[in-house]
This record gives C-alpha cells, sequence and structure tokens, in this order.
C-alpha cells in the first residue's frame, strides 16, 4: 500500500509551503487534482500584506495596526490570537517569499512596493504589477522542486479515513491511470482551497469546488462560521473573472447610471476603499434601486480606470488590461470595466486553530479551505495569500511536533481497504444506474446558492434555499456518469466533488438562517444589525448521526481588541 | 437581438488506453452565443451532449494554463480563445502537438517538466540572505518581467519545429525560464551550470523560426531568452567571469 509520513492534499500556497518545510526531515507526498502549478493560487492578482513600512506614507505601519484592521474588518469575530500570530509573521514571510526569488514590484529605493488596499489604515500591500499569486505560486512551486518533494498531479483525494479520532490516510483516485488508491500516512493536511464553485456567480477557478472541506466533513471532522461567504465587489460581467481590488487601490471610481461616484452615500472617507462586504452591498444597492446598467448578461455597474491613463494602468494593471480586453472586448484606457458583485472567497472551512490542527489526531487543515479564524466575518484584501503561506508554514512546524510525540498508533491498513471497497461501490453505481445529469445538478444547486445566499439574506430565502438543498440531495441520489471507464473520466470526478458541494451549501445556508444578525459579509435584512450579546461567537457544523449537520457554537478569542462599532 | 448561431465543433478523440483505435473526429452542433469561450463550449458538451470528452481546465481567465490546444490550426488557450473570432461555422480542436496523447485533447506534460526540471528553476544565491529584502531597482525588476510571465501553458513547446523533430530538445519554456533567473539581479548562478544548454539540445538546436512567440497567449518571446542565452556562452566563453569559481 502507497505509504507517506505525511501526505499533503493540495499544490496551492497553502499545500506548497508545508510541503517545503516538512520534505527535508519527513518523507512527504503531496497529492492534488490537477498540477500544482494550475492551482487557484495562481489566478491571485493584487497582492500580499505585510506591515513592513516601506511605502513613504506608511513609515510607522506595525503588525499591530495590521492585526486591529484585521480585527476590525472581520466585524470582531476573527480569533485575535491568531490574527496576531499571522500579521506579526507577515513580514518574514514576505522577505522568505523575497529571498526564495519572488519578483515583487519595487519601489525606488529598491525596496518592496505596496499599495493601499481595502479596510487598511496604511498602504501594506506587497505585489507584483496584478500578478501576485502567479509569482507566489511559481516561487513555492521552485522551491519544491529545488527540494524535490514528491509530487503526484491530478491525483483527486475522495475520501478522509478516520477510525477511533484518528487519521490513518485517504482514498485517491488516480485521475490518469484511472486507479482507486488507498495511502496510508501518519499524518495528513488538507490544504484544498475554496468553495467558490457552489455559487453561479464566482471569481473562482473551475476547480474551487470545496471538495476537501466536505470530504473532511462527511469524515466527521467539524466546520466552522460556513456562512460566512465573501462576495468581491468588481468582478467583470459574464464570465465573472476577477477585477482585483488594486484597481481601486490604484484609484479607479465606481460609477452609477447617473454618472455618480455612489459609494460617497454609504462610506464618503474610505469611498471606494471600504472593506469589501460593504462596496459590495453599496453595489448591490445601487444595482436593485435601479441605479445600474443593463446588459444581456446582467446589471452592473461601472469601474471606471480612464483617469488614471495609460501609462499607470498598463505599468500597474496590466492583467486587468489583457482580461479586459480578451474576454469582454472593453480597453479600460478608453472605456469603463462593466462590473458585478460576485462569490468571491470562502470565510468559513474546517475548523483548525492556531497549529493547524484540527479535532481529529493527525489531521490537520491550511490555506482557503481552513477556518482558524484569522478573517472572521470579513476578510481583507490581500490576507488570504499572507494566511495560506503562513499556515502553511506553521503547520510544518506543529505536523514534526506531533509525529515525534510518545503513544502514537500506526495508521491502519484494514480501514483504508474497507473505505476504498466502499468507494468502489458508489462509484459503481455513479457509473450504472441513474437518470440525473450531473451538470443540471450542479447547475440547480449554483443558482439557488446565488439566488437565495448572497449578499442579502433573509429567512424566507434561506429557508426556501434548504428546501431546494434538500430536493437537489434527493435527486443525486439517482445521478448518471456517462461512462464506466475511470481513467480522465472529469465527469465521474466532478459527479463525486458534487456529493460535497451539497454538503458544503448545506451547511453555508443552514448556519446563515440560524445566525439572526447582520456581521460582516453575512447580512440579514430580517435582522440588519450585529448582536454581540447573542452572536459573538463561531458557528461548528458537524455531521449527525442522520446525516444532517448538528450546529454548535464556540467563543471568539480576544486579545487587545474589544468590540466596537464598525465604522469607515 | 443577440443571435445565438449553431457551429460544428470537430473534436479530435483518442484514449491511449485503447492503442488499437486510431485517432478520429467527433462532431457536435451546437448553438452558441456570441463571446462566448472555446472552453464554455467545451464544458457545454461534456456537461450536455458528451460525458466522455477529456480536456484540462482551471482557472478559465487565462492564468493558470491548462488548456493550451490547437484551435483552428491556431495554438491557444481554448479559455481565451472567442468563437465567434473565426467568422467561421465548424470549429477544429486538436491536442497540443510534439505530446504523446493521453486522452481526446489532454496531453502529457511529462517531458516538459523534465525540461523544466532540468535548468533549475529556481533562485541560485552564494551569499547570505539579508535580514530584509534583496535590493532590486524598479529597472532591473522590468528586465525579467516578460520571462516572469510565462504561465507554463506548453503552447510553445507545442509549437516548436525544432521538438517536432528531435524531441530530446529542452524546448522554449525551458530557455524562457533559465533567462527569467539569468537576467535577476538577485540571482548568483555560475555560467558553468549553463554547460546543460551549450549544444544542440540545448540553445544552439533552435531554428529561430519564432514560431513560440507566436504561440505564446502572454506576449513572452522565449527567442529573445535564448538570443540572450546565446550571447552570454559567447561572452563567457571569450572573456570569462560570472560567478566563475562556482
Ligand atoms: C481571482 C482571485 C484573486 C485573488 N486575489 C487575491 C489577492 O490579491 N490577495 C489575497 O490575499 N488573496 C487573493 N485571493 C484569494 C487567494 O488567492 C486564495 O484564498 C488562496 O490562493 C488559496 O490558496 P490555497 O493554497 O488555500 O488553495 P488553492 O490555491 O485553491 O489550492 C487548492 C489545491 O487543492 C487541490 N485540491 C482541492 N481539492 C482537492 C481534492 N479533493 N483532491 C486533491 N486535490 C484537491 C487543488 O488541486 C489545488 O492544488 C484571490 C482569489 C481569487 C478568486
Amino acid at each position: 500500500m502507497h505509504y507517506h509520513d505525511i501526505l499533503i492534499v493540495g499544490g496551492g500556497l497553502a499545500g506548497l509551503r508545508a510541503a517545503v518545510g516538512l520534505c527535508e526531515r519527513y518523507d512527504v507526498g503531496l497529492f492534488s487534482k490537477v498540477h500544482p502549478i494550475r492551482s487557484h493560487s495562481i489566478a491571485a492578482q493584487g497582492g500580499i500584506n505585510a506591515a513592513l513600512a516601506n511605502n513613504p506614507n506608511s513609515r510607522d505601519d506595525t503588525w499591530e495596526k495590521h492585526a486591529f484592521d484585521t480585527i476590525k474588518g472581520s466585524d470582531y469575530l476573527a480569533d485575535q490570537h491568531a490574527v496576531e500570530i499571522m500579521c506579526k509573521e507577515a513580514p518574514n514571510i514576505v522577505y522568505e517569499m523575497e529571498h526564495w526569488g519572488c519578483p515583487f514590484s519595487r519601489f525606488p529605493d529598491r525596496s518592496i512596493a505596496q499599495r493601499p488596499f481595502g479596510g487598511a489604515g496604511y498602504p501594506r500591500t506587497c505585489y507584483s504589477t496584478d500578478i501576485t499569486g502567479h509569482v507566489l505560486l511559481n516561487t513555492l512551486y521552485e522551491r519544491t522542486v529545488s527540494k524535490g518533494v514528491k509530487v503526484y498531479p491530478e491525483w483527486f483525494v475522495v475520501d478522509l479515513v478516520i477510525e477511533n479520532g484518528q487519521c490513518h490516510g485517504v482514498i485517491a483516485f488516480d485521475l490518469i491511470n484511472g486507479k482507486i488508491i488507498p495511502i496510508r500516512a501518519r499524518a495528513t493536511l488538507f490544504a484544498t482551497g475554496g468553495y467558490g464553485r457552489v455559487y453561479f456567480y464566482s471569481t473562482n477557478a473551475l476547480i474551487n469546488t470545496g471538495s476537501g472541506i466536505g470530504v473532511a466533513y462527511k469524515a466527521g471532522v467539524p466546520i466552522k462560521d460556513m456562512e460566512f461567504v465573501q462576495f468581491h465587489p468588481t468582478a467583470l460581467i459574464g464570465t465573472n473573472i476577477l477585477m482585483t481590488e488594486a484597481c481601486r487601490g490604484e484609484g479607479g471610481y465606481l460609477i452609477n447610471n447617473k454618472g455618480e461616484r455612489f459609494m460617497e452615500r454609504y462610506v464618503p472617507i474610505a469611498m471606494e476603499l471600504a472593506p469589501r462586504d460593504i462596496v459590495s452591498r453599496s453595489i448591490q444597492t445601487e444595482i436593485d434601486e435601479g441605479r445600474g446598467f443593463d446588459h444581456p448578461l446582467g446589471k452592473y455597474i461601472n469601474l471606471d480606470l480612464r483617469h488614471l491613463g495609460e501609462n499607470k494602468i498598463q505599468e500597474k494593471l496590466p492583467g486587468i488590461r489583457k482580461i479586459s480586453i480578451d474576454f469582454i472586448g472593453i480597453d479600460p484606457v478608453h472605456d469603463p470595466i462593466p462590473i458585478m458583485p460576485s462569490q468571491h472567497y470562502s470565510m468559513g472551512g474546517i475548523d483548525t486553530n492556531i497549529r493547524c490542527e484540527t479535532e481529529i489526531k493527525g489531521f490537520y487543515g491550511a490555506g482557503e479551505c481552513a477556518c482558524v479564524s484569522v478573517h472572521g466575518a470579513n476578510r481583507l484584501g490581500g490576507n488570504s495569500l499572507l494566511d495560506t503561506i503562513v499556515f502553511g508554514k506553521l503547520a510544518s512546524f506543529s505536523i514534526p511536533e506531533y509525529l515525534e510525540s510518545d503513544g502514537l498508533t500506526t495508521p491502519d491498513e484494514s480501514f483504508l481497504l474497507r473505505k476504498k471497497e466502499e468507494i468502489e461501490k458508489k462509484i459503481k453505481r455513479l457509473t450504472s444506474e441513474g437518470s440525473e445529469r450531473p451538470f443540471s445538478i450542479q447547475m440547480d444547486l449554483s443558482r439557488t446558492m446565488s439566488a437565495c445566499v448572497g449578499i442579502f439574506r433573509t429567512k424566507d430565502e434561506l429557508e426556501k434555499a434548504l428546501v431546494d438543498i434538500a430536493g437537489i440531495k434527493e435527486r443525486y441520489k439517482r445521478v448518471k456518469v456517462s461512462s464506466p471507464k475511470l481513467h480522465m473520466n472529469y465527469e465521474l470526478m466532478n459527479t463525486l466533488e458534487l456529493e460535497f458541494m451539497l454538503e458544503v451549501a448545506h451547511t453555508i445556508a443552514l448556519g446563515a438562517l440560524l445566525r439572526e444578525e447582520s456581521r460582516g459579509a453575512h447580512f440579514r435584512r430580517d435582522f440588519p444589525a450585529r448582536n454581540d450579546a447573542e452572536w459573538l461567537k463561531h458557528t461548528i457544523a458537524r455531521i449527525g448521526a442522520d446525516g444532517k449537520p448538528a450546529i454548535s457554537f464556540k467563543e471568539v478569542v480576544i486579545t487587545n481588541y474589544q468590540p466596537m462599532e464598525r465604522k469607515y | 437581438m443577440i443571435i445565438a448561431n449553431t457551429y460544428t465543433f470537430k473534436i479530435l478523440r483518442y484514449d491511449a488506453k485503447e492503442p488499437e483505435e486510431t485517432p478520429s473526429f467527433s462532431f457536435y452542433q451546437i448553438k452558441v452565443l456570441p463571446g462566448l469561450t472555446v472552453l464554455a463550449v467545451l464544458m457545454r458538451i461534456r456537461d450536455e451532449i458528451d460525458g466522455t470528452l477529456s480536456f484540462r481546465s482551471s482557472c478559465r481567465s487565462a492564468v493558470c494554463g491548462s488548456c493550451a490546444m490547437v484551435i483552428n490550426g491556431k495554438i491557444d488557450l481554448a479559455c481565451r480563445t472567442q468563437v465567434a473570432s473565426f467568422g467561421d461555422e465548424t470549429i477544429i480542436l486538436e491536442p497540443l502537438p510534439n505530446f504523446e496523447i493521453i486522452k481526446d485533447l489532454v496531453v502529457d506534460l511529462t517531458p516538459f517538466w523534465t525540461m523544466y526540471e532540468k535548468i533549475k528553476p529556481w533562485l541560485s544565491r552564494k551569499q547570505p540572505d539579508p535580514e530584509k529584502e534583496i535590493p532590486q531597482s524598479e529597472e532591473e525588476r522590468d528586465r525579467i518581467d516578460q520571462f516572469v510571465n510565462c504561465i507554463l501553458c506548453a503552447s510553445c513547446y507545442g509549437a516548436c519545429p525544432v521538438l517536432a523533430r528531435n524531441p530530446d530538445y529542452m524546448g522554449p519554456h525551458a530557455f524562457a525560464k533559465l533567462e527569467r533567473f539569468m537576467l535577476d539581479s538577485r540571482d548568483e548562478r555560475s555560467m558553468r551550470s549553463l554547460e546543460e544548454i551549450n549544444n544542440e539540445r540545448g540553445v544552439w538546436g533552435c531554428d529561430t523560426l519564432l514560431r513560440c512567440i507566436d504561440a505564446c497567449p502572454k506576449d513572452v518571446r522565449p527567442t529573445d531568452s535564448i538570443v540572450g542565452l546565446r550571447k552570454k556562452l559567447l561572452k563567457y566563453k571569450l572573456f570569462g567571469k560570472r560567478n566563475d569559481e562556482d
């Protein structure tokens, strides 16, 4: 049977950073359903936050101020000790990535350039033009190549094997060879990214199904704060490709059909650089109240960069210019970009602590699939890339401590073999009988989520979403995949993932229904105020004996920052 | 009024697990709204018509490099190619040349990655790292810009005429990556480490037909890197230097 000391699932920033930190001392296997370079991290544009104080306007920036901005941005739902660890580590992380070759953009004094981002008191977002994720992921991949990390590209993890409160490994589907393979490991880290594609309108890569979160949840791992879903204010209409916050950081305006810079009415000081939850609600309100523009692809608002001029656009936002031209035929030098808010980031995820540990012995989570929580109810732009690398690194410290501790039982082959048989049976069922097409199930699920569990939420809509999801789950029992061949069968992989997307969606909608307050990205029209007395707590969902989510709550860790009203 | 046009997609099908079957085309008729990309149509075909079709995709925004293929005779990313851009009702899709096919539009990129790894694609330093960042000027950063932009989609590899006749050739992507480090003011690798490319499998094998430049969806010019590396090799032969000792 395949064996590794440590098994890492996910080849994005979090997974690669953990692998780099572990591979010299342990036998590490890194599994990813796509080649690591194709991971969603590659698409990050705007930058990564660290209080380097390089910008002439930020000489007195400190990691404590970064922590405060993050906690305030989180609407006080973040665990403050975790935020402090992340922000304190941030400069080290950025320098380390730079030393490993990351080509950051530079200031005239030859230091790393930093730009303003939403919700931040100082310009502290380090970047490489508008391809920051691309340069970070390439740098970390280069590092894993230099260290000879064993990578299994195009291996999809379908199950997590947990018995007696301990993780014994995973069951993987080797897509190229069409084999179901159990892999035994002493420790397993999930770094499987976000669940954007549970929504119809999403900036995320097509592969961001959240299956890692769903696999863990189904195997009995608790997941946290699923109702907190970030909607990015500026996604291109039609394809919903992201137009980075750096467009506004560099000075872009949001304009309605009356020609107004309408953010003035909502957040007169921060304007376009208010945090994402607030800007998205403002845009949606403009559209709902008839001040948007019409287009066959949907209603929209203009993101206007024209006043920045061709030189600045070409120098700072070349990727945005190219995407606009390639995907909607608009050159932002001459015309405004039509945008709408879209699902963007998963604040919730696998319930982890500052050591990336979960409730299960030997099972860890890091990056977007995990919820420590450093982002609370709303993530600040530039904090997610940071989160992935910081916690990827921290996992590489805490996993060895676990492996060196006394009294560990060795992972058991028999559990894995049993699970493998179950998966094979499941696949047999999916490929033999049934009448439902997988894509139509996914389409209906994602449309329900965008329509009923979106930027503005109400009890009625959320209840409807839960009823719909229950119906879609019933239909899933009759789903059928066209071909019984396993190799290169993407339809089969998508269908296996769909099972987990349904669970992820279910916990999001349920969490949103239960949380009768508005906080950060979770806005209830019927409960428009934040309610610290009753709701300053994390939502925990774990799968119950009946297969349905059982909800409990967990304290928020407060260190130095008492919850205040959130004003910008 | 936006009108959907009907297109015929002609897609090469092959399965390496059934080598006795020869590659052949499947035909799909599909109605397409203007503005739709080839990738969007491929997804619809797989979802609604033929679940057995295999192709790679991920970001759908021309940054991850998954979906390079031959579209009506030209190599490009399926995700950034508009169906309507050809002015033709038939769209022919084939896998990237110069690779073994795994299935349909999916090719085996192993040789591509092997060559990538051969040039040691990482920042090579001799001095100890400073406490903060290694200083670099804006101009020095700009110098590597085009090569930094490479998304490793293998379009150039598929387009390369040298690789078509000599599979041992390292490929344009490897040189572009190597030059990205050679031009980086922070990199301290020795010229001696360039021996790997100082031969016909390396930079001297290039015909300079510039097909790689035409094929690149990110405006990278691998030929610039080949010319740059050749110059460095010649200069080194004549004058020595650049961290000779190694
Ligand atoms: C368009 C866009 C722009 C962004 N820009 C910024 C920005 O400027 N700054 C910022 O801070 N954040 C940004 N973000 C957010 C940030 O990019 C992501 O949160 C972060 O990259 C996630 O990294 P990760 O390592 O957790 O996961 P990912 O990079 O998503 O990687 C997940 C990995 O897990 C693998 N995987 C998943 N499921 C399975 C499975 N079941 N089996 C096997 N493998 C699996 C995948 O193959 C992949 O390798 C942006 C996000 C988007 C959508």
